[in-house]
């Protein structure tokens, strides 16, 4: 079994309320040298693929077709080792 | 003239459609279940608005992955009526029916409320009983309405005419106040706002009425 971890986030030139809001909330406690956060998805699956590279081929074709929209998000994936 | 109205699971605004269609429109309707991969015989179909599948991974993203999207992009391309309507239009932009994307309102919040909007472009199947530049109220309830499109699309979408609906007092943050766009050949129209919530005074308006009976108009021309 090979483990892939995909993290997706938001572009830099698009609006992250979600992250606003935390940043927000961050600096309200007191972590005032804070200056951005910008929040995303991370996705772990599990594979039953021959090779790592196999499995990462695959793990880019489902990002392409779902788990990202190139328009507002970015992604990068890494092979979970134990 | 028969619509059809699409059912994902967790649309909550299927009923209110088709309530629009049959007992206000007087027109036949069907409902779609969106495991189908074949369409009945229809004139037209709305895409309901709702929360499908729980707004998973980003709004309307997977439900437009479902079976019936492939039969409803083949309606489409060969000029049927689809309107999308709030999770609905939200299907058609992760379908790439239309173009942009739509993203968190900028207040974080879910706005629910009536909205004024100005009918932008009234040439289209779905809006030439408007106006032109006609002020109309229509509610609005969502979290996730906040148009977005990079200058280019903005340009493209003006040149084209395909900014059909724009908010009067920006609600979302929605890029050049966009509620509601349709494709370059006019036959997929998607708005944030709900016509069908929006068929008689006594709801707070009826102008939402008028863009179902543009599009029975324009069925019936075609027919």
């Amino acid at each position: 079994m090979i483990e892939v971890m995909i993290e997706i986030l938001p572009k830099k030139d698009i609006l992250d309320p979600q992250g606003k809001a935390v940043l927000l909330a961050l600096k309200n406690l007191g972590f005032q040298n804070t200056s951005e956060v910008r929040m995303g998805k991370l996705i772990h699956l599990s594979l039953q693929t021959a090779s790592e590279e196999q499995a990462l081929e695959e793990c880019k074709k489902m990002c392409e077709e779902l788990l990202v929209n190139p328009l507002i998000e970015f992604y990068r994936m890494e092979i979970i080792r134990p | 003239m028969t619509f059809g109205v699409v059912i994902f699971p967790g649309s909550n605004c299927d009923q209110d459609a088709i309530y629009t269609i049959a007992s206000v429109l007087r027109c036949n309707v069907k409902t779609i279940w969106h495991q189908q991969s074949v369409l009945p015989e229809l004139d037209a179909i709305i895409l309901p608005g709702g929360f499908s599948y729980g707004d998973y991974l980003r709004p309307g993203a997977i439900a437009s992955r479902s079976p019936i999207m492939k039969a409803i992009k083949s309606f489409a391309g060969q000029g049927g009526l689809v309107m999308g309507i709030c999770n609905g239009f939200q299907v058609l932009i992760e379908s790439q029916l239309l173009p942009g994307a739509l993203l968190r309102n900028e207040s974080t919040r879910f706005i629910s409320r009536q909205v004024s909007l100005t009918i932008e472009n009234n040439q289209t199947p779905f809006s030439h009983q408007f106006q032109p530049n006609q002020s109309i109220t229509l509610p609005i309830a969502h979290k996730d309405g906040n148009y977005f499109a990079h200058p280019e699309l903005i340009r493209q979408l003006e040149e084209n005419h395909q900014i059909v609906l724009r908010y009067q007092n920006n609600p979302n943050g929605s890029t050049g106040n966009i509620a509601g766009i349709c494709n370059p050949r006019g036959n997929v129209f998607g708005l944030m706002p709900h016509p069908e919530r929006a068929f008689a005074n006594w709801l707070g308006s009826s102008d939402g009425l008028i863009f179902f009976q543009s599009m029975l108009a324009s069925m019936e021309a075609k027919s």
